[in-house]
């Protein structure tokens, strides 16, 4: 546990992608707002989709998409930034 | 509060995305400068649980939902400036592969919710917790309010570049979008002093880790 603090807050986070078909499906405040207010249609569609809405294209059921799209996302930013940092981490310190 | 490609100008954009430039320069700088094999870690972990934390929505009141943010969170942990690179690596992810946020937006969410999000809280932190001598008590204290102040600040930032692209009126921006966001604050008060207190109770050393 002392050495491997990290792997455990990985684990959580993993957790919480895997558990995210729970979310409210509601709007949030600006999509509420935007709602409210009749300006939702000023949104433009996007150049390209990739992993739209959260969820993976081409899985029929909705939660098991969520997941992927979840865990996926939870992993490229976990290597992303990891990387990141040790590229720019201080050279002097051991 | 991710702003979609359309919702502000071709001005407001560019300005914001000048402000995200530059906070992510200097952030660079100041990571390259002083931050250990320690922090890097925390960083990974920081950034995916944001990203996990940011996809749970949580009901508030009538039909609108809320996100944690996560900038206070990372700003308490890492100082201000390791915040910009996180926030900013999220919200690149989630415009460029989940399409949540636009990408000509990019500039305006980053000033938003990674900094004027993450140095609010951490100045407000900073504040509460020496003026209570650094207790437990008002470490926790700095961070609940912090939060909340975070993201209060951030969606009256949204506003403001809401209405300067003429998509709404100012008082109708600054109204709806901070009272929903004062409640949407609570909850991003009470997930970061959940998380610090689970820290504090497990890890404490791991508060330690400030990047000036």
């Amino acid at each position: 546990m002392k050495s491997k603090w990290w792997i455990i807050g990985l684990s959580i986070a993993l957790l919480l992608a895997i558990i995210s078909p729970i979310a409210s499906k509601f709007p949030d405040g600006l999509d509420r707002f935007a709602e409210d207010y009749n300006f939702v249609d000023k949104a433009s569609e996007p150049a390209f989709t990739v992993i739209p809405d959260y969820s993976f294209p081409g899985v029929d059921n909705e939660t098991v998409a969520t997941i992927i799209a979840g865990v996926l996302g939870t992993l490229i930013l976990f290597g992303f930034v990891f990387g990141l940092a040790s590229l720019l981490k201080s050279k002097h310190e051991a | 509060m991710h702003i979609p490609d359309g919702f502000i100008s071709a001005p407001v954009a560019a300005a914001t995305g000048v402000v995200a430039v530059a906070a992510i320069a200097v952030a660079v700088k100041v990571t390259n400068k002083n931050m250990g094999e320690k922090q890097v870690p925390m960083m990974g972990v920081l950034a995916a649980f944001i990203f996990a934390a940011q996809m749970l929505n949580f009901p508030v009141a009538g039909g609108t939902s809320g996100h944690f943010v996560g900038a206070a969170l990372a700003a308490i942990l890492l100082g201000p400036w390791a915040t910009v690179l996180i926030l900013s690596s999220v919200l690149v992810v989630q415009s460029l592969v989940f399409q949540d946020g636009g990408l000509l937006a990019l500039g305006a969410n980053i000033t938003n919710m990674g900094v004027i999000a993450g140095f609010s809280s951490y100045y407000i932190y900073k504040g509460i917790d020496a003026l209570f001598k650094h207790g437990k008590a008002g470490t926790l204290a700095g961070a609940g309010i912090g939060a909340w102040f975070s993201v209060v600040l951030a969606s009256l930032a949204c506003a403001a570049e809401l209405s300067i692209s003429g998509t709404s009126p100012w008082a109708i921006a600054i109204t709806a979008m901070g009272g929903v966001h004062m409640l949407i604050g609570v909850g991003e008060g009470m997930i970061t002093v959940a998380v610090l207190s689970l820290i504090m109770a497990t890890r404490a050393d791991l508060l330690k880790l400030q990047i000036a």
